[in-house]
């Protein structure tokens, strides 16, 4: 299963499912990251980690390792 | 409607309601506008959440407005998040339950926020939404309906702009309409859990409910029942146990009852997310092609490897230059007028203690501190201005990679940034981070990071010391890089004290880091001048409270005893130190001062810690300076202001730096060659010479423990450093 951290940058993936539990799992999906939602991913920092992503019509950073947590599909929905 | 307002408030006193949204929603601009400068700031109790309190004014009535912390949702990780979740339910002791409440929904991002708002509409309050940002939604290209979108969410939906103060008079008409109906929001799609959830929930209500109520002496909130469900191995689950009864297992029960393949939390966040999506349908229209954004094109610039990266130390050196020369001016002005003070107060009284304490107490201790004013004044404004724009958490993604390899995360960079300013409110910055360790750490090296109040320190003496060449083809003058190093001095070793701390005290994991990236915005000067004149009323109260106190106690204890017959009753150490300005005939009254000095209460205890504080370079009258200033560091200025002026009249301008530079040793060489005066300053680099400090990270840590280790610590830091310092420049000059 692809995972978020594995987008390229400028890519757009649909989320499948999150693995996260506990508050970190919490905390994702109550900022948009849920089942069925769209993701873009936007870029990697500077020193390749964390990385930002747009997620429900704002900008979320998190690290490659919180953004694993997250499985996509292949490509977002037209 | 004042009339039914006042039933509203029946008798009580007025009526309460809380504002509550996300971060970065505009709720403070929000609250500022509401409330203007009517607002109180307090502490809940048994927790670091902040209490502000502003009043409304709404047609003839007056309404509380409670400021409750930007939170993404209720569900509350740590007993500071639970305060929101206690206000809003009313179980805080003390407190009553709001009678309404103000949810600031930013229309740019509609669907998280409107996450919190389902969970607001669960409390069984009235809601009012303020729709913000319409016009930032507007340029990207999203508009939304306001009135569609309140009819769909049965309440009343008003649009803002809390910058610009749009909207402000028809949301407080709203406000005073919801308390005199007390008419809650009705939902044309209510906001339905899982049927697994709310059987778990009803399970657990049945199951545990009455023990509970036996133990609590009043009902679960059934919020607060799926919040203890939902909340594996978390706080509110914990908070749900200690309430007694038989929760255990009822609790498990109930979760397996729900029989849900993904977690609890994921479950009711997909609910909460697809109710969302039914309500805003209809609502939001959006453009095919939307404008690239602003903060597209400026994170692309920003958040550039290598440009962002130079734009980034660019900012932060053009702080350090601009805080050193910018505010000269100002600064020599406010030098110039407490000047004028001493001189017309000499001219006024006669000569005896009472003059010697307000000219050489009390205008020389107050005066040498508030002239820093204008520097702390800019980078208070530069940092708010980072702050308010974006910045600062673009600043913590550049930074995050960093901050883990010490084992925090990028949300510890804007505290310890903060900490430039004062450490103070850098340590209730803290709160941002959710685990205690992390929190703890940051807390712990706060301090080390270069606050404002060590600038009057620096400035003193790298005016005084650092030779002013500059460098980089007049780029940088060597007096600013002294003060940047200075800095440096500092990151440097917060960073590996937190690094040490994270692998043996503080052991644990590197923190998450789910942080959102704000749109950029320009800061709203309102707001900005709002905190400008809060910390300068602050800085202000200090100056007249305690460091007046310590100046009048410091002069005193320089002043008394009295020798009986001045020069002649000198103690038997005394004339070799003032001979050498005997010997240049400068007037027996400088030496009849001196010796005074010495032979002075605070002379005694300076010359018995002198062998002490000797390998730092420092003499008695240093060391007196640097135990004066334990309540707070500029206190250090305004020590050797006093003990120098005492000792060495001189009715130059520039006296301090002046007579710093003239000071002489026993032996007649000077006091302070770079090295000492180097010392003195890696010295209060390190220290943690701040009451302040003190009592907040006490308060912060809940615990004495932990504010006594950052002090020890800290002090055995500055004086190793010192010495460090003072040996390496030593024989680097003698080389």
């Amino acid at each position: 299963m692809r995972t978020l951290d594995q987008l390229p940058p400028g890519a757009s993936a649909r989320v499948v499912r999150l693995c996260a539990t506990g508050a970190i799992g919490q905390r994702l999906c109550e900022m948009g990251l849920v089942e069925g939602t769209d993701v873009r991913l936007i870029r990697f920092a500077p020193l390749g980690d964390p990385l930002e992503i747009e997620v429900q019509d704002y900008l979320l950073s998190l690290r490659r390792s919180e953004a694993r947590l997250v499985e996509i599909s292949d490509s977002a929905a037209p | 409607m004042s009339r039914s307002l006042a039933a509203v408030a029946g008798g009580r006193s007025v009526a309460r309601v809380a504002v509550v949204g996300n971060p970065n929603a505009g709720k403070s601009t929000l609250f500022n506008s509401l409330t203007g400068l009517s607002q109180r700031v307090g502490n809940y109790p048994g927790v670091t959440v902040e209490r502000k309190v502003g009043a409304m004014a709404a047609g003839s009535d007056r309404v509380e407005l409670i400021d409750l912390p930007g939170t993404y949702s209720l569900a509350a990780h740590s007993p500071d998040e639970m305060v929101a979740v206690d206000v809003l339910l009313g179980l805080l002791e003390g407190e009553r339950p709001p009678d309404a409440v103000l949810a600031v929904v930013d229309a740019s991002n509609l669907e998280r926020n409107l996450y919190l708002l389902s969970q607001m509409i669960e409390l069984g309050l009235p809601v009012v939404v303020a729709l913000n940002m319409v016009d930032v939604a507007e340029k990207r290209g999203v508009h939304v309906d306001a009135a569609a979108l309140g009819a769909r969410l049965g309440l009343a939906v008003v649009a803002t702009r809390a910058h610009k103060g749009a909207g402000l008079d028809e949301l407080r008409a709203r406000l005073c309409e919801a308390l005199a109906t007390r008419r809650l929001p009705r939902p044309v799609v209510d906001f339905a859990l899982p049927d697994g959830l709310r059987s778990g929930v009803d399970h657990l209500q049945q199951g545990a409910g009455a023990a509970a109520e036996r133990a609590i002496g009043r009902p679960l909130h059934s919020f607060e029942i799926l919040r203890g469900l939902v909340d594996e191995g978390g706080h509110a689950e914990r908070r749900l146990r200690a309430a007694g009864g038989d929760v255990e297992s009822s609790l498990r029960e109930a979760r397996r009852k729900v029989g849900s393949s993904i977690p609890l939390s994921a479950l009711e966040a997909q609910s909460r997310y697809r109710w969302i999506r039914q309500i805003v349908a209809g609502c939001v229209r959006r453009d095919a092609h939307p404008p690239a954004s602003w903060t597209d094109r400026l994170d692309s610039l920003l958040t550039h490897k290598i440009l962002g990266t130079a734009i980034f130390a660019a900012a932060m050196l053009l702080l350090f230059q601009s805080i050193f020369s910018w505010a000269t001016p100002a600064r020599d002005a406010i030098d110039a007028g407490f000047n004028a003070i001493g001189h017309a107060l000499e001219r006024l009284l006669p000569a005896g203690a009472l003059r010697s304490l307000l000219v050489d107490g009390v205008v020389a201790g107050v005066g040498g501190v508030v002239s820093f004013l204008p520097q702390i004044l800019l980078l208070f404004l530069f940092l708010g201005i980072l702050e308010d724009c974006g910045y600062m958490a673009r600043a913590a993604f550049l930074m995050d990679k960093v901050m883990s390899r010490v084992g925090l995360s990028g949300k510890s960079f804007i505290p310890m940034l903060s900490g430039f300013a004062c450490a103070v409110p850098a340590v209730m910055a803290t709160r941002v981070i959710e685990n205690r360790r992390d929190r703890l750490a940051t807390m712990l090296v706060t301090p080390l990071m270069t606050c404002s109040a060590r600038l009057p320190v620096y400035a003193v003496l790298i005016a005084a010391f650092v030779p002013r060449r500059s460098l980089a083809g007049g780029l940088i003058g060597l007096p600013a890089l002294t003060l940047l190093s200075l800095y440096l001095l500092g990151i440097a070793t917060a960073i590996a004290m937190a690094f040490l701390f994270k692998r043996t005290l503080l052991r644990g994991p590197p923190p998450p880091f789910v942080l959102e990236l704000p749109s950029y915005k320009w800061p709203a000067p309102r707001v900005l001048v709002l905190r400008l004149w809060e910390r300068t009323v602050a800085f202000i109260a200090r100056a007249a409270t305690v460091i007046l106190a310590m100046s009048v106690v410091v002069w005193a204890l320089a002043y008394f005893p009295r020798s009986a017959a001045g020069g002649s009753a000198a103690p038997p150490a005394a004339p070799a130190a003032v001979a050498s300005s005997a010997g240049g005939a400068r007037d027996a009254d400088a030496a009849r001062e001196a010796a005074q000095l010495e032979g002075s209460a605070l002379g005694r205890v300076g010359r018995a810690l002198e062998p002490v504080f000797e390998p730092l370079g420092w003499d008695w009258r240093i060391t007196v300076a640097a135990l004066a200033s334990f309540p707070a560091r500029e206190v250090v200025v305004a020590t050797l202001a006093t003990i120098f002026s005492l000792g060495d009249r001189d009715d130059d301008p520039q006296g301090l730096q002046r007579a710093l530079t003239q000071a002489r040793r026993a032996d007649g060489a000077p006091l302070f060659t770079l090295p000492v005066a180097l010392s003195v300053m890696v010295f209060f680099a390190l220290c943690c010479q701040c009451g302040a400090t003190v009592a907040t990270i006490r308060r912060e840590s809940n615990s004495w423990g932990w504010a006594a280790f950052t002090f020890g610590y800290m002090t055995l830091l500055a004086y190793a450093g010192g010495i460090a310092v003072f040996q390496v420049g030593r024989l680097l000059g003698a080389a």
